[in-house]
């Protein structure tokens, strides 16, 4: 897996080709961090910045915000508010399903019910 | 299947086709002035939350429980957007109370023309409101179920569903394949918002807005109509968000003040190569908001002064991931 600044400066100089929106500067104004903090960080001369920012990140990289996150070495508050409520059954089941294939666990994956009409 | 992910109901096939997935939120936004006029579009201000019903069987309407599906907390009189998000080309029906939003008949399954009662994804990013005719619906703005203002109410005289209604049907696996063979660029929109006695929110029409909801360019035949993923969306009033659910309830909806002095543009979407639809007459002739509260000598709406439009971002067909129709607020 790669390291997460080299991935965020991979994604957003990607997008710079295209679109000078993505610059160092710009993303870092819009995500509210100094961009030389940012540049740092895409360096991996700074630690990921916090949950906050990786989801603001996320959002102008369009990045699934889970896989940033996890990148960046952090579960986002509303896994951790669900592990905490039932620890013992989500450990379970993290150990369980860890090597199942992705199809597998994408069975699991809750639907939105749909009821009477 | 369809699935609920930060905010978003995510529709996947993966048996019609790898790609096939459309994300769909609900965006808060301003109300504009239900005054005659038509205004552009105003920017979305961030998805509503959205829920599980089946989360909540203690607290959550038992209807609500029936038809499954997931609620959102919307105040009186706020108004909102669908925003449809992803390449893979959909049908989507839309209705609000079961009366469906382009064609203004009741609900029915499967994907008609004559008159056309679904919208396309990705040609159609947003819908708005209620298509009232040729290029211009009229906002959709909640109001409490029971009370008469809803299309619903207006069109079949009673309020027995409220809510929204969605259906989406994606494009058959060859019917794709010979679309991105033909496109030499894919449409991509890759980016990706006093009390009240009602629990149970409708949807009624509010102020005009320039929107045409396009004619499918493709074939009927093109979409798979043995698939399919439907959803119910429930409009909770957000008083009781936190009694139905124990979150906190969303902040107050954003008056045109606090639009014009925050400098939030407004829009305009073209798609010169789509023709759009033309409205329809059931919608044309249901009293507005404000319509229906002077009938009945009611103020549903706190404020409803003309708004003064002075940025207009215009956005074309084929929008570019940094084109979004957004605002801070």
């Amino acid at each position: 897996m790669a390291d997460f600044g080299s991935y965020v400066r991979t994604r957003r100089e990607a997008k710079r080709r295209t679109d000078d929106r993505f610059s160092v500067r710009q993303v870092a104004e819009r995500i509210g961090v100094e961009p030389s903090f940012l540049s740092k960080v895409e360096r991996g001369e700074a630690p990921p910045p916090s949950e906050e920012k990786v989801l603001s990140l996320a959002r102008e990289l369009g990045e699934n915000p889970d896989v940033l996150l996890a990148l960046a070495g952090k579960v986002s508050s509303d896994l951790q508010r669900a592990i905490r409520k039932r620890p013992e059954l989500f450990a379970t089941l993290i150990r369980e399903l860890k090597d199942m294939p992705d199809h597998a666990v994408l069975r699991l994956v809750r639907e939105v019910r749909d009821g009477r009409w | 299947m369809i699935e609920l992910n930060h905010d978003q109901l995510v529709i996947h096939f993966p048996e019609v086709h790898e790609e096939a997935r459309l994300a769909i939120n609900f965006q808060r936004t301003l109300r504009i002035p239900d005054d005659g006029r038509t205004y552009p579009l105003p920017a979305g201000l961030g998805p509503f939350p959205l829920r599980h019903v089946d989360d909540h069987p203690r607290t959550a309407p038992q209807q609500w429980i029936e038809h499954g599906g997931v609620m959102l907390p919307m105040y009186q009189a706020e108004a909102l957007w669908v925003c449809f998000n992803g390449s893979y080309p959909f049908a989507i029906k839309i209705a609000a109370g079961k009366i469906n939003a382009v064609t203004g008949e009741d609900w029915r399954d499967g994907l008609h023309r004559d008159p056309q009662d679904y919208v396309t994804a990705p040609d159609q990013p947003w819908l708005d409101g209620y298509c009232v005719e040729k290029g211009a619906i009229r906002q959709f703005v909640a109001t409490p179920l029971g009370e008469g203002y809803t299309a619903e109410e207006q069109i079949t005289g009673r309020g027995a569903v409220g809510g929204l209604q969605i259906v989406a049907y994606p494009m058959k696996r060859d019917a794709f394949e010979r679309w991105t063979a033909r496109t030499t660029t894919r449409l991509g929109l890759s980016f990706l918002g006093a009390t009240c006695a009602s629990l149970d929110m409708g949807l009624a029409p509010g102020g005009r807005m320039r929107q045409e909801i396009y004619h499918d360019p493709h074939s009927l035949e093109d979409w798979d109509q043995r698939q399919r993923a439907r959803c119910f969306v429930h409009i909770a009033n957000a008083r009781q968000w936190r009694a139905i659910t124990g979150d906190a309830p969303p902040t107050e909806p954003i008056s045109a003040m606090q639009y014009r002095q925050r400098g939030i543009p407004w829009f305009d979407y073209y798609a010169a190569d789509l023709k759009a639809v033309d409205g329809a007459g059931i919608l044309q002739r249901l009293k507005s908001v404000v319509e229906m509260g002077n009938a009945k000598r009611e103020t549903l709406i706190p404020e409803n002064d003309p708004i003064v439009v002075d940025r207009v971002v215009q956005l074309r067909r084929g929008l570019k991931r940094s084109e979004v129709r957004e605002g801070a607020f």
